[in-house]
């Protein structure tokens, strides 16, 4: 047993939210902004409900028909010209990656976004073997250069303030502390970013969608970043979850019609790019992924999370993630679905996680694909119990309130005598940082006079029914 | 090689053994109905809205004339179509190196989507790919009768198997990772002009 701890999510989320009377409020306030704008473009297409169940089922296909289609993927890119690597797990992963780079004599390389290549920690591992590695979407690069994760999957610098920026580009690009205006900012960051795109050797993407029937993979972006990294450079790598097939190209139709409304309330993103091989005068390798998705599709209550088009929708209606921040949660993988996909990967380092949630079902009810997100986490609960890692205060509390629901008698007088005392508790104590943390923030609401209990006993004896059992 | 043939036959070995036992079965998409307004003009809504413009050209000499109004000052005008000369063919360029100091990529795409506001535009289109990111701004021609209702539509117009690339472009380049603020030209293309133009 090591004696490494789990993510304490509640002590993350509180320095979030205490820091100021900034952040949480301004997080909150532009991931809801963007919940709205994702309902008023489900609720302009018609067949929004249907086009969910059918993405839905398409995954479920997939995933039960996993082996043939990627075989079928695997042989499309090939004739097609694409070289196919398989990687088990994250080190296999980025080995492969690095040895495509030393036979290519890559220095620098310029990456766009790639949750997958996030999770096996592939920027560190290559910077450390002397490669420099540029993110090139605006938000990696913000949190690249602040040595910070990102912080949602789709707006990776969602938690900052622009003054933070601005005092960043300050420090690393040598722009002007004092002028935070974001079109100067992203200016800045474009011209500085060029000449490097230009140096680059090879350019990474990740893949949105891969498809089993022409062994294309399609990459979904606002800023063209990742065109411009398969585009310039010669060699273009491509790391692919397993779990990103799909059938046919006319399973294309409902997921894109799907992705873009869901995760950022517009049609479509600004680029959808098909790459089926390698382009003219270019090169392209594709890095299929397994790193515990295998072993996922095997747990019965959990391989629906497989179905993940990484929309970042369960996030941005989430009431948990929108005021802690995604960096709460210490893992690749934040909000909802980070709650039911990191365990995945280390059960005891994310214990705390599936108690980061009001189980609303919020989430649920927005997932494009139809996951079963809040179901999941209570059922992640339940592991977590059955392990011995529920956190310190929730196994104390349980204890006591297991004992006690056990024994209507006490649970009686204890809520005669609660009642009262709530009336009188000092503030400094309901309110207690450190028992407390949810209360920080918070008013309890008033307590009525009379309890349930109390009110039902009178009430029924007034109308003569003497059959209640005390 | 023989670890790449192992990880291969191990990570297929394992997903045979963990698959769910209940194999689901392939659902068929429907026909959706269609949008009962003229495609056009939902097609012009809705690439206004991703930051793009449409502008109506009678002819070619007209499409010339309208590029050289909404970019006076473009040094290079590096052009893949027939239509408009430019002061350079994207069909001399073999390294995409040499567009970076491109002020205006020209190119036609193969149609629009009235849904999104998007064009599919190829490789073959392109000529050379660099050409619609490194540019510095974009016109594309399009003609208005290649318009398809949504992406349903679209996806059986593509022919991916044929292409090594092929992009549905939205608009201009964009970001919001600066609190929220839309921007355009964040890496790609600060402008998209459609001229509408039909095919000769």
């Amino acid at each position: 047993m090591s004696t490494r701890e789990p993510i304490n999510v509640v002590a993350r989320a509180e320095a979030f939210i205490q820091q100021d009377h900034i952040h949480e409020q301004m997080h909150d306030g532009f991931l809801w902004a963007t919940m709205q704008r994702r309902d008023a473009e489900a609720a302009a297409v018609p067949e929004w409900e249907e086009l969910r169940e059918l993405g839905s089922h398409i995954k479920e296909h997939t995933l039960t028909h996993l082996d043939e289609y990627l075989t079928q993927f695997e042989a499309n890119a090939t004739t097609r010209g694409a070289q196919v690597h398989w990687a088990r797990d994250a080190a296999e992963h980025n080995e492969i990656v690095y040895a495509i780079l030393q036979d290519h004599g890559v220095t620098e390389l310029i990456k766009s976004k790639s949750m997958l290549q996030e999770e096996c920690a592939m920027p560190p591992y290559l910077a450390q073997r002397g490669i420099t590695v540029i993110e090139s979407d605006l938000g990696e690069r913000i949190q690249q250069l602040d040595g910070q994760p990102p912080s949602h999957i789709v707006f990776p610098a969602i938690h900052k303030t622009r003054q933070e920026v601005a005092q960043l580009f300050a420090r690393t690009i040598g722009t002007d502390p004092n002028n935070d205006d974001p079109h100067v900012l992203t200016e800045a960051m474009r011209n500085n970013a060029r000449p490097r795109f230009l140096a680059a050797g090879a350019g990474m993407t990740g893949a949105n969608f891969a498809v089993a029937e022409t062994g294309t993979f399609v990459v979904c972006t606002n800023e063209g970043n990742a065109d411009i990294g398969a585009s310039v450079p010669p060699l273009h790598i491509a790391s692919i979850g397993i779990e990103k097939i799909i059938p046919r190209v006319e399973d294309l139709g409902v997921f894109l019609r799907l992705l873009a409304r869901s995760g950022e309330g517009a049609p479509l993103t600004q680029y959808s790019s098909h790459f089926t091989g390698p382009r003219k005068g270019g090169e392209l390798h594709i890095v299929l992924v397994d790193n515990g998705r295998s072993r996922r599709l095997g747990m019965a209550d959990f391989w629906h999370s497989l179905k993940c088009i990484r929309c970042g929708a369960c996030m941005n209606t989430c009431p948990v993630y929108r005021r802690s921040g995604g960096l709460a949660y210490g893992a690749t993988y934040s909000g909802p679905i980070g709650v039911i996909l990191d365990p995945t990967f280390d059960e005891y380092k994310y214990s705390e996680l599936p108690f980061h949630s009001t189980l609303c079902g919020s989430c649920s009810a927005v997932c494009p694909v139809k996951i079963d997100i809040s179901d999941q986490i209570f059922k992640w609960r339940r592991v977590m119990a059955n392990k011995g890692y529920l956190p310190l205060a929730k196994r104390l509390s349980f204890a006591i309130a297991g004992h006690v629901f056990a024994h209507p008698g006490e649970y009686h007088a204890l809520q005669q005598a609660a009642v009262p005392a709530l009336d009188h508790a000092p503030h400094f104590l309901l309110y207690n940082h450190t028992l407390n943390p949810w209360g920080r923030e918070r008013e309890i609401p008033q307590v009525a006079k009379q309890t349930f209990r109390e009110w039902y006993l009178e009430h029924r004896r007034s109308h003569g029914n003497q059959n209640v059992e005390s | 090689m023989e670890t790449r043939t192992l990880s291969r036959e191990s990570i297929l070995a394992a997903i045979r053994q963990n698959l769910p036992p209940q194999r689901v079965s392939r659902p068929q998409i429907p026909a959706f109905p269609g949008p009962d307004r003229p495609l056009r003009l939902l097609f012009e809504e809705h690439l206004t809205k991703a930051g793009a413009t449409a502008h109506s050209v009678g002819s070619p000499a007209e499409a010339t004339a309208t590029l050289t109004t909404l970019f006076p000052s473009a040094k290079v005008v590096c052009s893949a179509v027939p239509e408009i000369a430019g002061t350079r063919r994207a069909e001399d360029m073999h390294d995409p190196h040499a567009l970076a100091d491109v002020d205006v990529g020209v190119m036609r795409a193969q149609f629009g989507v009235a849904e999104s506001g998007a064009v599919w535009v190829t490789q073959e289109d392109l000529l050379v790919t660099a050409l619609g990111f490194l540019s510095q701004h974009l016109v594309v021609l399009l003609d208005p009768n290649d318009i398809v209702s949504d992406m349903h539509e679209a996806y059986r117009r593509v022919r991916l198997h044929e292409t090594a690339y092929g992009c549905f472009m939205a608009g201009p380049s964009a970001t919001a990772d600066i609190e929220a603020t839309l921007v355009h030209g964040a890496q790609g293309a600060r402008s998209l002009d459609v001229f509408y133009l039909p095919r000769t």
